[in-house]
């Protein structure tokens, strides 16, 4: 698995960072991570020597390829902090639990985490209908709700869910920014949709029409599906037939494969351009191969358009990429080194920098208020975090990277800042 | 002892009081019980009550009336919309409306579904209550604008009465409200079996020409008992909702319907002991296994399906042990008991257990 993402270079085409007008300017750097003194338990899942936080992921089920490897590869972080002493001296706890992508079981799971482990916080828990199950209970409970895994911009809701965190760039800005690269670069070209029928699908088409404009893309155009059905045939059908050149896909991994390999089944090759979580290489070809019992493979996701908010896991001239490659080596071998272990490792180092932020002994309410407060730069993401009192939203931005066709292509370099990390990755 | 048991029986011989006073005493039993637990473990007790009650009613339908039903799932499904849509947009009701509403339209699907059932047999039958599992969830994500399509519906709380004070945990009073509504469940089924409808529905399970021959309307007997077990599914359908804080359509998918058999079949079939058994199981095993993703070290490929893998496992040993269920395990201990005291049961053979007398020595 491993090898193919070595073999298949990512191309950058157009790079197009939005930010959010004001919020870059202030990057200060303040941190209290200085103070001194003895570590006491200063909220529930705090104790002098661990920080215990939790977590809801699909482990097993229909989402489980490929983001399944996210809860282990941020624990793989965790345990590299751990064996380097820890913050502050404490050892990081992550408990996560397979809710299988259905938001009843997330439901009970998360009051397990609270009610019963009594983790400081919940991070990274992964979804937009599992986590819209549980964010008003969560809030209820004063807990803090760190870094969502999901796009919707539904987490940036500060009046109503003030605990909550999102951490991915959200699906409209998304979808403002393919529908950019689309009008730019494959302008006059007939444009049709794919995507989820939820808030992650629907937020992206959101997006989209801002750009393209709503009345370009016909209905017989706009063609979605829903996680528990996996026939898509009909829809990759209606998309033949309005005779779509280019189709922009918001679906998760799976699907992304079945919709490949349905359109490749009837003859239909348009330009597929797919959202960030649902296009991860090493993924989408090993979801391909056995989906078509090795018959497709990584050919059928030539000249595929997607976007990017981390460096790219085969530039190994990054500092990032070689640290976290590195931490992927020794502690999860056994899994591929993918755009979900990237997500999940660059997740963790972003929650290690909070943690560092909010001080030696946080509350939960101490802790939100140092989240919103400082900026949590010097990250691997290439664009700014938009975290303040009045906002809640992760990465403002995303740049647009097609994916070669050939294994010929050479790696190019984004341009703009790119940091390093810390001498010893740990922030 | 079995001296003494007899006597208290004689004492309290008609079947109502005897079943009132286990009624009251388990109420008072689980009272206590939630009392003494943490917020978790009361939340725990409430998922156990709901299994509980349909449960006990697809034993009714499947243990004791011979119909097997795939699509006990969507029947709670029914439940819980009806409960949602009703607490929409944070509308205040109170709670035993939206139980009775709830029961109610879950109850008349049953009606119409009943009557289609009593026309199938066998693999039709489970054939024709699986497409009821499979398709109703999907009338959820068709009509988005009202049952919210795949991210389903929120349920906001029932917030415990004032007068519990404001620190009460509102998963204990859920915890209540759920107890209370399978202890009366239990108590009206255990009324029932032991009446003429209980009688019919053994008969046209054992022998639907005989039952027949003996002046049992056979399609009626199978639509009552479908149409009962359709409302005990609505009922714990709308706890469900209260309990999850949401309704969506992965909530309540063909693995739920399943589960409720393995819940019967484990707990033992046709025995209302059996259905809270099994729920019991249900509830409890997987979360014994459920942490498991993150604290073993081995590859997450094999990590993250062990809790499953576990749980299958369980359930292929307890089968193996127990192929009557818990239910029928325990009675074989008693009857074991009874035969080394030489008290054989009742109208059976001495050492012989009758696994589908629902409540023996009586």
């Amino acid at each position: 698995m491993k090898s193919v993402m070595g073999g298949n270079a990512l191309r950058i085409r157009g790079i197009a960072i939005i930010c959010v007008a004001g919020l870059l300017a202030a990057c200060g750097n303040s941190t209290s991570s200085t103070d001194s003194g003895t570590n006491t338990a200063s909220a529930p899942g705090i104790t002098a020597t661990t920080i215990t936080i939790g977590s809801t992921q699909p482990l097993t089920g229909r989402a489980a390829p490929g983001y399944s490897e996210i809860s282990a590869s941020s624990n793989a972080y965790f345990q590299y902090v751990n064996a380097h002493g820890g913050i502050f001296g404490r050892q990081i706890t992550y408990t996560y639990y397979d809710d299988t992508y259905n938001p009843t079981m997330t439901a009970s799971l998360t009051r397990k985490l609270i009610l019963d482990d009594k983790v400081f916080a919940l991070f990274s828990a992964l979804g937009t209908p599992t986590h819209l199950a549980v964010v008003d209970y969560i809030n209820s409970q004063k807990v803090p709700d760190l870094f969502v895994s999901s796009g919707c911009n539904c987490w940036n809701d500060v009046s109503n869910h003030p605990y909550t965190f999102g951490w991915q760039p959200d699906y409209t800005i998304e979808g403002k920014i393919l529908g950019q690269y689309i009008n730019q670069n494959l302008g006059g070209k007939k444009v049709g949709y794919f995507f989820q029928n939820d808030e992650f699908g629907l937020d992206g088409v959101k997006g989209l029409d801002a750009q393209l404009g709503a009345s370009t893309v016909p209905d017989a155009s706009r063609q979605n599906y829903v996680p528990t059905n996996t026939n898509v045939g009909p829809q990759i059908a209606a998309l033949q037939a309005s005779g779509a050149q280019v189709v922009v896909s918001f679906s998760i991994p799976a699907f992304t494969a079945l919709a490949l390999l349905g359109a490749a089944k009837v003859g239909y090759h348009p330009i597929w351009v797919v959202s960030n979580v649902g296009s991860d290489v090493t993924t989408l070809t090993g979801l391909l191969k056995s989906f078509s019992k090795g018959a497709a493979g990584v050919q059928l996701l030539g000249g595929m358009v997607t976007d990017a908010y981390l460096p790219l896991t085969g530039d190994s001239s990054n500092k990032w990429i070689s640290l976290f490659k590195g931490i992927h080596d020794t502690y999860i071998s056994t899994l591929p080194w993918d755009g979900n272990v990237l997500y999940g490792m660059a997740q963790a180092y972003t929650l290690v920098q909070a943690i560092k932020a909010a001080g030696r002994n946080p509350t939960r309410a101490s802790f939100v208020k140092a989240l919103e407060t400082t900026k949590l730069t010097g990250g691997p993401g290439l664009a700014p975090f938009g975290f303040s009192s009045s906002n809640h939203l992760g990465y403002l931005g995303v740049q647009v990277v097609t994916i070669a066709a050939s294994d010929s292509g050479p790696i190019s370099q984004y341009s703009g800042s790119a940091s390093s990390p810390p001498p010893n990755g740990i922030p | 002892m079995v001296a003494v048991r007899s006597r208290v029986d004689r004492l309290v011989a008609p079947t109502l009081r005897r079943h009132l006073l286990i009624a009251l005493g388990a109420a008072a039993v689980l009272l206590l019980l939630s009392a003494q637990i943490g917020a978790y473990d009361d939340y725990n007790l409430t998922a156990v009550a709901i299994f509980a009650v349909a449960a006990a009613g697809l034993t009714l339908l499947t243990g004791l009336n011979g119909q097997l039903s795939l699509g006990h799932g969507a029947l709670m499904a029914i439940g819980a919309y009806t409960a949602s849509l009703l607490l929409k947009d944070h509308r205040q009701l109170p709670v035993i409306v939206v139980l009775l509403i709830s029961v109610l339209s879950a109850g008349v699907i049953g009606i119409a579904f009943g009557y289609a059932a009593a026309r199938l047999r066998g693999p039709y039958l489970a054939g024709a209550t699986l497409t009821l599992a499979v398709a109703l969830p999907q009338v959820a994500t068709r009509y988005k604008s009202i049952f919210g399509g795949e991210s389903g519906l929120t349920v906001p709380p029932s917030a415990p009465p004032d007068w519990l004070g404001a620190d009460f945990p509102p998963e204990r009073w859920l915890a209540w409200i759920a107890l209370a509504a399978a202890v009366v469940t239990m108590l009206l089924l255990a009324n029932l079996l032991r009446s003429a409808p209980g009688r019919a529905f053994k008969a046209v399970r054992d022998n639907e020409a005989a039952a027949a021959l003996a002046g049992i309307d056979v399609a009626r007997t199978q639509v009552l008992a479908f149409v009962i077990s359709a409302a005990c599914a609505g009922l714990a359908g709308a706890l469900f909702a209260y309990w999850s804080g949401i309704t969506s359509p992965a909530g309540f998918s063909l693995g739920l319907s399943l589960q409720l058999i393995t819940a019967i079949v484990i707990g033992g079939l046709g025995s209302l002991a059996g259905a809270v058994w099994g729920s019991i199981v249900l509830v409890f095993v997987p979360l014994l296994t459920s942490g498991m993703a993150s604290t073993v070290h081995l590859p997450s490929a094999v990590a993250d399906n062990l809790p499953l893998a576990i749980y299958g496992g369980i359930l292929v040993i307890a089968m193996l042990v127990a192929p009557h269920g818990i239910q029928g395990a325990l009675r074989r201990i008693l009857a074991i008991g009874r035969a080394r005291w030489e008290y054989p049961p009742r109208g059976g053979q001495k050492g012989v257990v009758d696994w589908d007398d629902p409540a023996p020595g009586t």
